[in-house]
């Protein structure tokens, strides 16, 4: 049943990527409320999916790394609706969308057995909801750095076409990236720490220092250096775009990696 | 007598071009001067904005007139020569040129169609020649024509409520890079029009702290007061930067005012918030360079240009009923162009003066049925001895004045005080009853002088 629920919601993702997409590259508006409405569907689908999939497995935490990517293409899909709600950023759509098909259909190709966590933080919902939220808010950020870097692009080579119509306002996207950070960094500290804190609990130890751990620092020292260095040194508005774009594909690449290794 | 205009514009010169061949105000006066110490040169004007450098003349032979204001052209900059020009300039005259100037004053050949700062620049550009005594009667009524056909175009179309210009399209692009002005500090360098539009704009657009700075400190205190704003020393701007968002420049400086060096650091100083540059000087005061400087973003005006292009479209539509107008004015303007011909004024003038004489014979002969055959010639001779005297000297000044400057002058003058250009002539007006030549305030105005003394003689020698 979950998996006809993910199947739908594929299926109305690709549909409003591929709507997004033609938003971005035609001038009229009229796509972006579309776009939307599918998006919209898909989410319902999505989260009926994700309900059905918890009672099923009789586990509030993604049981596998299948799952995990699965439920991160959901709260991909959350954040976007929210920030559009707030500001009506409807390109941001074409950005945040894609991601979310990818992550959903990287789900589907992955076996589901392959484990996310070591079985001791099976309960321990909150400490991957807050990981997860975390890396939600760096997508975001990831996303508004790339918004930004094309627009700058745009701005300096002169060239006034329909993406530059699209995109928001360069201080925007520079604060929006903020914004990710600032939200997304106490998000994963405290997903770090509550991990470390039961491991205590399970093991005795904080921390063991398996791959996933290790970069789970590299990540938080990568982000804490990011917002320090805006905070102090004026890092911001072009290098924090590239810095954050550097430090997703950071993230990225250690779930690949750590996907591949556990495969 | 023909109107010619030779010139370039941003749509057959690049700025580099145009900047080398602008002259500023100071040097406008000099410039004309020297333009018609031309031989064969009687009239002419110059325009001399970022945009165009045109030259309107009123020459005795179009194909010497053009040779001559491209002499002039080329040597108002010594490192441009007359090859170098040659193929950015276009000629015009008769209909064409005068249709130029009125589409120009109209603001259809504009960067930005319908906006409204050329007609101001045409005004301007009229009063230093005006004070410099370089216009005469055709450039005069010409000039004043396209003033009033630009105000026509601009009160019968939507032209310039569709129209943004270079200055708004400064503030749309200030919006791409800041999504709240409410907060931003604009730095006004120079006291160029356009910028100073551009700044209103922003101001309109919610922009509260404005910084001025102009060579003149007086003059940058008058306009901070103007705007609201704080007067920055010219010599200290460049510190100023650091504090400002965005940073409009439009000086008559001849070279540049902001390296990238300055950009860079004030760049620095701001922690990398971005900053908006907008270069509206031609020839540019901030240094191209500045371009590879992060987080800076610097616009001259070829840049508005392009993004302004995009948005003509809407405004074609207006811009088609104008370019009708133009015509329709052209054609208004050439008929009084033609009557400016001596030929056709003189012929004008005898059959006006015969008509005149013809209406007051047969009307003192009506009244006076028995005179014979030979009293009637005698009353009809001094008829017409009395209104050949009276226009004698005129033909014959006419004549005279036919190759000098000042003969168009002479011929509107002769078609004005004989009132040649009305379509119903006042002996057509004037009925044959003596009430009406009484009451009647056009006649009494326009050959008044001349009735009563007819009338009084004929009457005396009647009895």
């Amino acid at each position: 049943m979950a998996a006809v629920c993910f199947m739908v919601t594929m299926v109305l993702y690709f549909v409003a990527t591929m709507s997004f997409l033609a938003y971005l590259l035609r001038r009229s508006e009229a796509l972006s409320n579309v776009s939307l409405a599918i998006t919209a569907v898909g989410f319902i689908s999505h989260t009926v999916g994700l309900v059905i999939r918890m009672v099923e497995v009789s586990s509030t935490v993604p049981p596998s790394f299948s799952d995990a990517l699965s439920f991160f293409s959901w709260m991909i899909i959350l954040v976007f609706v929210l920030v559009e709600f707030r500001h009506r950023i409807h390109v941001l759509g074409s950005f945040m969308v894609p991601l979310a098909l990818v992550s959903l259909v990287s789900s589907a190709a992955l076996p589901e057995t392959v484990p996310t966590l070591q079985p001791v933080f099976k309960t321990l919902w909150f400490h991957v909801t807050l990981s997860m939220l975390g890396t939600v808010g760096f997508t975001v950020a990831f996303v508004a750095g790339v918004m930004y870097l094309i627009q700058d692009r745009l701005l300096k080579s002169k060239q006034f076409n329909v993406l530059y119509s699209k995109l928001p306002a360069l201080d925007f996207l520079d604060h929006l990236n903020q914004q990710s950070i600032v939200l997304g960094f106490p998000l994963l500290t405290l997903g770090i720490v509550t991990g470390a804190i039961s491991a205590e609990f399970a093991r005795g130890s904080y921390v063991s220092w398996n791959p996933e751990q290790i970069w789970a620092l590299v990540t938080w020292v990568f982000y804490f250096v990011v917002l320090l260095g805006r905070l102090t040194v004026g890092w911001r508005a072009k290098r924090a775009a590239y810095l954050t774009v550097i430090g997703f594909a950071c993230v990225i690449l250690t779930l690949v990696g750590v996907v591949l290794k556990e495969t | 007598m023909h109107l010619i205009v030779v010139g370039l514009s941003h749509k057959t010169a690049p700025v580099e071009i145009r900047e080398r061949l602008a002259v500023p105000e100071s040097r406008l006066g000099e410039a004309l001067t020297r333009l018609c110490s031309y031989s064969g040169i009687k009239e002419g004007i110059l325009l001399s904005t970022c945009n165009r450098v045109e030259v309107y003349s009123v020459v005795d032979d179009v194909e010497t007139g053009y040779g001559r204001i491209q002499e002039f052209l080329a040597d108002t900059h010594l490192s441009l020569s007359s090859e170098q020009l040659t193929p950015h300039l276009y000629w015009h005259t008769g209909d064409r040129a005068i249709g130029h100037l009125f589409r120009v004053a109209a603001s259809l050949d504009s960067m930005i169609i319908g906006e409204s700062q050329i007609l101001g620049q045409l005004k301007d550009a009229y009063e230093v020649a005006l004070a410099h005594k370089t216009t005469g009667v055709i450039m005069n009524k010409v000039v004043k024509k396209a003033i009033s056909v630009a105000k026509r175009v601009r009160t019968e179309t939507k032209i310039s409520e569709m129209a943004v210009s270079v200055s708004y399209a400064a503030v749309e692009l200030a919006k791409k890079i800041f999504s709240d002005l409410h907060e931003k500090t604009v730095l006004l360098v120079g006291a160029g029009e356009m910028a100073k539009l551009a700044t209103r704009h922003l101001i309109a657009h919610g922009v509260k702290h404005v910084r001025i700075t102009t060579r003149t400190p007086q003059h940058a205190v008058d306009l901070a007061s103007k705007f609201g704003g704080t007067a920055v020393p010219f010599d200290q701007f460049k510190d100023d930067m650091a504090s400002a968002d965005i940073v409009l420049v439009s000086t008559g400086a001849a070279h540049y005012l902001v390296g990238a060096e300055d950009v860079h650091r004030a760049v620095e100083e701001r922690m990398n918030r971005p900053m908006f540059l907008i270069d509206i000087s031609v020839p540019r005061n901030i240094d191209p360079a500045v371009r590879h400087v992060d987080n800076a973003f610097l616009f001259d005006i070829d840049d508005l240009k392009q993004r302004v292009e995009q948005n003509r479209a809407g405004r074609v539509q207006e811009a088609e009923k104008a370019e009708r107008m133009v015509v329709e004015e052209v054609t208004t303007m050439l008929d009084w162009m033609k009557s400016l011909e001596v030929t056709p004024t003189i012929v004008a003038l005898r059959s006006h003066v015969d008509d005149l004489k013809r209406a007051e014979v047969d009307k003192v002969l009506a009244r006076l049925p028995h005179l014979s055959p030979q009293d009637r010639d005698l009353v009809e001779g001094l008829a017409s001895s009395i209104a050949n005297k009276l226009i004698h000297r005129t033909m014959v000044t006419l004549k005279a004045e036919v190759n000098s400057s000042s003969g168009p002058a002479f011929v509107e003058a002769a078609r004005r005080f004989f009132s040649l250009d009305q379509p119903a002539s006042p002996v057509q007006q004037i009925e044959p009853s003596r009430e009406s030549l009484r009451y009647h305030p056009e006649s009494a105005a326009e050959s008044g002088a001349e009735d009563p003394v007819s009338e009084t003689a004929v009457r005396k020698r009647a009895r």
